[in-house]
């Protein structure tokens, strides 16, 4: 396993996943123009924003936990509940920015009953938030039963479907924006995200370093407990509709463009750039394919096949460069053996 | 090592025994349970109400069986759901585009595209070396998806589906439903195979320590498949029988019914961490978990509490389990920390 993981590592630096995904980017919208022509125009390309801005917000703390070798799969729940419980609190006439505030505490508090479970008891990420998948959508369910909340006050239904001024940027995507520039620095340029890659990279070695694990992980669980429920938020507000069943199966999306972003699986590996780009990638194949009128379940398909495809290629990479790195020394050897032989 | 030792050896007294053992205690919450709703409403005991409650355990208990294999060896399988739905209604399509096929080739058919549904998370899984949650979650949406388009909103109804057929769903021999004797079956080779036989040890071998199998000279990859296909071919399975349960299949047939699964196999003993657990165990904690579900119906709390409960019981087993396993290893230290 750590052999191949090496290897992984060292063609990653050879070639820059970066490159890569960059150069599918413009392959994608090359592809994309050439096939439709609706594709390269203002108002496709603020839809093809708008519509994986939930996704890209969940999925940047997503790769920092996944980055320190956990993982969120509660987030669509997260999002669902913090959805039904801004329809509650408006139903009862709350004013919509305390609405607001509470879902991020909600957030924050589902966020902070991972962490707990993970950090204090030592239990798996992936057991723990498999459980809470189950309970946070649960409780959206309690919030709001079968029920749907579509009375929303129209200046907020603008915020959700308007562009910047003289743009083609949703909104909401600017809120994207500004938190992808917060990670890049937080992961990039300081003494966090270096503690982050230490956990990743080993987290013996991170604690004798003297890195506070626990309360990283924490950290890192409540950020994405209150950036899933501010992707509940925009949820809401851009289709003006909270029911209990939002963004079900999106964590799907987010996992997916977390891996193809160049996060390894072994965690202490990606890039926010890399993420971004893998963002970018997907919600372009997801365009394409919906203005070819592709129906909706055939876009499950290519998400959860470029899930599996963005580990299973470098894996594949990997285990051939190291059987052929295998092959050469056994030549070596075989050509010093005959040497001392001859000798 | 002579006196304090003694109460973690057990075995002395039955009462020890039920207790000490996580099917003992399953079986004591489901007696409580049991006791409690009938006290409040007598129905619950009712001839109808407990056939209702065996066919409704049989499906999730089944799946269990192949879930529990899979998590003995430190891995999970979420694409269960989706094999499912896909099966039932490969089994409908066949009685309606071919009259008169027999049942039993309907059933062998369903297996094997279980076993090869399962067979692309086995491959992937044992030689792409991709982690089975990965896996298996792209899988999940990859065959869901597929059953979709292949469905493509038509459905299958119980007049398409012969009679002889459904009755495995409806017809009871000795008072328990032939569906929930499949189950049993299955349920007794299961248990055998994995105490006595040397491929159920290999599991729990895989699980206690991946290295440490290795070493042993375990060939994990194989194992791992040989996991995820019998995994596959119990969802196949599951989704003829799912069909001759209920009937009526469409592409949502099954959907999220992984959750509940792996909350039985968890709540049934089977650690999340591996090598610990019965099948015996994880079908009683489907059982519990059954009769916890027509408990909140008998009380009339609302249905959308169900799935917030069922989380909260995974939270809770998966908590429990680590506390006993903390406390097992303080024990060993203390038992051996004179040497």
């Amino acid at each position: 396993m750590s052999q191949s993981q090496r290897s992984t590592r060292r063609l990653a630096r050879r070639v820059g996943w970066e490159t890569i995904l960059a150069l599918l980017v413009l392959i994608a919208v090359i592809g994309g123009t050439v096939l439709n022509k609706d594709f390269l125009t203002v108002e496709n390309w603020s839809n093809l924003l708008a519509n994986f801005v939930e996704i890209a917000l969940i999925a940047l703390p997503l790769s920092l936990i996944v980055i320190t070798n956990e993982i969120d799969l509660s987030v669509a729940s997260m999002l669902g509940l913090s959805s039904s419980l801004l329809g509650l609190l408006w139903q009862y006439k709350l004013p919509i920015p305390l609405g607001i505030v509470i879902c991020l505490l909600a957030g924050a508090l589902c966020g902070a009953l991972n962490g707990f479970l993970i950090v204090r008891f030592r239990l798996p990420s992936l057991a723990v938030t498999i459980g809470t998948l189950a309970l946070f959508r649960g409780f959206a369910y309690i919030v709001l039963g079968d029920k749907a909340v579509a009375d929303y006050p129209p200046e907020y239904a603008e915020f959700g479907l308007g562009v910047v001024p003289y743009t083609f940027i949703p909104l909401p995507f600017v809120l994207f924006i500004i938190l992808a520039l917060i990670f890049w620095v937080l992961l990039h340029h300081t003494t966090v995200g270096r503690n982050i890659y230490a956990i990743g990279g080993n987290q013996m070695a991170a604690r004798f370093s003297g890195v506070n694990i626990s309360r990283l992980k924490m950290l890192l669980f409540i950020a994405s407990g209150v950036i899933s429920a501010l992707a509940g938020i925009v949820f809401t507000f851009r289709f003006s509709s909270s029911r209990a069943d939002n963004g079900t199966g999106f964590e799907l999306s987010a996992i997916a463009a977390v891996f193809l972003g160049g996060v390894t699986v072994q965690g202490g590996k990606g890039t926010v750039t890399g993420v971004v780009l893998s963002l970018l990638l997907i919600g372009i194949i997801n365009n394409v394919l919906t203005l070819a009128d592709v129906a909706s379940e055939i876009l499950r398909i290519v998400t959860g096949s470029l899930l599996i495809i963005s580990i299973l290629l470098p894996n594949l990479i990997a285990s051939t460069h190291e059987r052929w790195r295998l092959m050469q020394r056994q030549k070596e050897i075989t050509r010093l053996g005959g040497a001392s032989v001859a000798k | 090592m002579s006196t304090e030792s003694k109460p973690a050896a057990g075995g002395q007294g039955w009462h020890n025994v039920l207790l000490r053992s996580r099917e003992g205690s399953l079986v004591l919450l489901i007696a409580f349970m049991t006791v409690l709703t009938t006290s409040l409403n007598p129905r619950f005991i009712s001839p109808q109400s407990l056939k209702d409650l065996m066919l409704n355990v049989s499906i999730i208990a089944l799946l269990v069986l192949g879930q529990t294999v899979i998590i003995l060896m430190r891995q999970i399988d979420l694409s269960i759901s989706s094999i499912v739905g896909i099966t039932a209604f490969l089994s409908g399509i066949l009685f309606i585009n071919h009259p008169g096929i027999p049942s039993i080739l309907v059933v062998l058919i369903a297996v094997v595209a279980g076993l090869l549904l399962g067979g692309i998370n086995a491959a992937l899984i044992a030689w792409g070396r991709i982690p089975a949650l990965i896996t298996t979650l792209g899988t999940l949406y990859i065959f869901r998806g597929a059953n979709y388009a292949w469905v493509h909103g038509r459905q299958v109804n119980a007049v398409n589906v012969p009679g002889s057929f459904l009755a495995i769903g409806t017809s009871t021999l000795v008072g328990i439903p032939i569906l929930t004797w499949i189950v049993l079956i299955l349920l007794v080779v299961f248990a055998i195979g994995l105490r006595q036989y040397r491929i159920g040890r290999e599991f729990y071998a895989i699980g206690s320590n991946p290295n440490a199998a290795v070493l042993a000279g375990i060939n994990v990859s194989q194992r791992l498949a040989t996991g995820f296909l019998i995994s596959g071919a119990i969802a196949g399975l599951a989704g003829a029988l799912w069909l001759a349960r209920f009937g009526t299949v469409d592409a949502t047939a099954a959907e999220g019914i992984e959750l509940s699964v792996i909350t039985s196999t968890v709540v049934g003993g089977v650690a999340i961490t591996g090598g610990v657990g019965t099948v015996v165990g994880a079908v009683l904690g489907a059982l519990l978990l059954s009769v916890f579900s027509s408990t909140l119906v008998f009380l009339r709390v609302p249905s959308f509490w169900q799935q917030a409960f069922q989380g909260a019981m995974l939270l809770l087993a998966i908590a429990a389990d680590a506390y006993l396993a903390h406390r097992y290893a303080l024990r060993l230290r203390v038992k051996w920390s004179h040497v």
